[in-house]
């Protein structure tokens, strides 16, 4: 009955014309985004580099679509929890806003098949919008930029990985944003639980991923207390992909706590909805 | 499953939103084969009793048995036998009628195949629309996609509230025999809700009035109707020769209105023979005397007086 589902929730999704904003707003961002490192990305290139051509001869493609892709995946990462909020919000707020809560919950299946089925399509929304936003920036990035050598700058450091030691830390790096896109939605979904319009699970969501990433820049001491348990604190850290060597201690530490959160939003959201009373 | 079947059993429901009490201590039964009619006056706490007959909302205390087992310890297998259009009949609507249909038909419990998707379409009438999306959909068209969801799984209990909202006369009375043949013909149990009480009138055998949460009255429609004062139309050639007459006598304090030829009185039913020969033997000529009694006047009296 799960995958019944869940395959109905995904086809509501797609048949839904606000889940292609997301879509719609990468394919215009990331070309826009080629085109621009096309016509300016030698000197952003030149501006990181200045200090290495000092000491160093620089050769090859290093303006290739791995270096955009990176510089995209940096740009962008902040601003995609909006597009998933945009969606997930709506899967249970959006049920009680057009009435047909009254027609899906006198079914027989259960609240919590019904919770689990929404999570594991929004989920599936969310991971298919990464992808998506993996293929614009890295496949399309490939093919007008090339491949060549990565160049990532650190705190104190510049690291150049070799050409055939790139694309596996990509695909980490993307199912990582996978996981931490995931809390967002999971957050949302929770918010969607409590009322009966999407805006307000929209407005909350964001207002929870600001204020969160607001404390976790804060370096004050109260704030350290509380900083490794906002999620917000390892929503980049796919970055750590791009490290040699891996940090795996805190790969995993992120992981854990990105994962928590997925599963301490399900079970919140599962009571909730278990208890309430369909009154729309 | 018997005819002596108790297909709802309702006893002790409550329910409480914080300080309004919605559903006050209701006990009721609807019996196999039933058409229930389920009445009272707007905030009555119909719709509350309905969403926890549906286990859309959790109940305060009291219990719902459905199919003689309990609607909490049981909700998926009931479910699985119970069709229902609750208020106003909401799809989603950037789907079409028929994918509504489908994703319906494939969490109703049973197998339900394409052909009685179609089935249904055609006799709700939307055969040809079945492909339009339900956003382009009147209400009355709503409503009818309404019915054909809960025949999908071809359920034993069918709950129905408001189901003739927003159609026209035709679409009423399409309903309305609908119902009476799903009743008669299929042995349906309907549970069902309306404002327009000369629809339960018409096709329930049974019903209860509810107000302010609470009982008013329950039992078969007929003889609800047919135990209290009737209002009568009393038409004669001169009424008020006729009124004349009565004074005096125990009805003229009952005489509501009078017109050229009629005037109308409240009496109970055995004594309008009574009243008939009396008005003959005084020499009015008597032409008809039509009971006005209603459901309508009998909810609107016993509503009125439970306030």
């Amino acid at each position: 009955m799960i995958l019944t589902l869940v395959r109905i929730e995904l086809l509501k999704i797609f048949r839904k014309w606000r889940t292609y904003i997301g879509f719609i707003a990468i394919g215009i961002l990331v070309p826009l985004l080629h085109l621009a490192m096309y016509l300016e990305g030698q000197k952003s290139l030149e501006f990181i580099t200045r200090g290495l051509r000092d000491s160093f001869i620089l050769v090859g493609n290093l303006l290739n679509g791995y270096w955009i892709s990176y510089i995209i995946l940096n740009a962008l990462t902040i601003h995609i929890p909006f597009l998933i909020t945009l969606v997930a919000a709506d899967l249970l707020a959006g049920e009680a806003t057009a009435g047909t809560y009254r027609i899906l919950v006198t079914r027989p299946v259960s609240r919590m098949q019904i919770v689990t089925s929404k999570f594991l399509a929004g989920m599936i929304y969310t991971g298919s919008l990464i992808l998506f936003l993996a293929v614009m920036s890295l496949v399309v990035g490939l093919i007008i930029f090339g491949s060549g050598e990565l160049i990532v700058t650190g705190n104190q450091s510049i690291i150049i990985f070799e050409k055939s030691d790139i694309l596996w830390r990509f695909i980490l790096a993307y199912g990582f944003a996978i996981l931490s896109m995931t809390v967002v939605c999971s957050l949302a979904i929770l918010f969607s639980s409590l009322v009966e319009n999407a805006i307000g699970p929209i407005v909350s969501t964001m207002a929870v991923i600001i204020i969160s990433i607001i404390l976790s820049a804060f370096d004050v001491e109260i704030l350290r207390e509380i900083r490794p348990y906002l999620f917000t604190n390892y929503m980049m850290n796919w970055r750590e992909f791009f490290d040699d060597p891996l940090d795996f201690a805190e790969i995993t530490k992120a992981v854990l706590v990105l994962s928590g959160h997925i599963i301490v939003f399900f079970t919140a959201t599962s009571f909730i909805f278990h208890k309430k009373d369909i009154l729309s | 499953m018997n005819s002596e079947e108790n297909v709802i059993e309702i006893s002790g429901l409550t329910k409480r939103f914080k300080d309004v009490l919605a559903v006050d201590e209701l006990n009721f039964t609807v019996n196999r084969g039933d058409v229930f009619g389920f009445l009272g006056p707007n905030g009555a706490g119909k719709s509350t009793t309905i969403r926890m007959i549906l286990s859309l909302i959790t109940p305060t205390s009291g219990k719902i048995k459905i199919f003689e087992k309990s609607l909490k310890e049981n909700r998926k297998e009931i479910l699985a036998n119970v069709g229902a259009i609750v208020e106003k009949p909401d799809f989603y609507q950037y789907l079409t009628a028929i994918k509504n249909l489908e994703i319906l038909a494939k969490i109703s419990g049973k197998e339900v195949s394409q052909k009685r998707i179609i089935e249904l379409l055609e006799l709700v009438g939307l055969k040809d629309r079945a492909k339009s999306k339900v956003k382009t959909y009147s209400h009355g068209m709503k409503q009818r996609l309404g019915i054909a969801q809960t025949l999908l799984h071809n359920p034993e209990l069918i709950v129905l509230d408001e189901p003739t909202t927003g159609l026209d006369p035709h679409g009423m009375k399409e309903i309305r025999n609908l119902i009476i043949r799903l009743s008669k013909e299929e042995n349906k149990t309907i549970f069902l809700s309306s404002h327009i009480l000369s629809e339960i009138e018409l096709v329930a055998n049974r019903m209860i009035i509810i107000n302010k949460g609470s009982k008013i009255v329950e039992g078969e429609v007929s003889k609800l109707l047919n135990s209290n004062t009737l209002k009568v139309t009393v038409e004669v050639e001169n009424a008020e020769a006729a009124i004349k007459i009565l004074e005096g006598t125990r009805w003229n304090k009952n005489i509501e209105s009078i017109s050229e030829n009629k005037f109308i009185i409240s009496i109970e039913q055995k004594a309008i023979p009574v009243l008939n020969k009396y008005l003959v033997e005084n020499g009015v000529m008597v032409n008809a005397l039509i009971p006005v009694r209603s459901l309508e006047d009998y909810f609107l009296s016993i509503t009125a007086g439970a306030k």
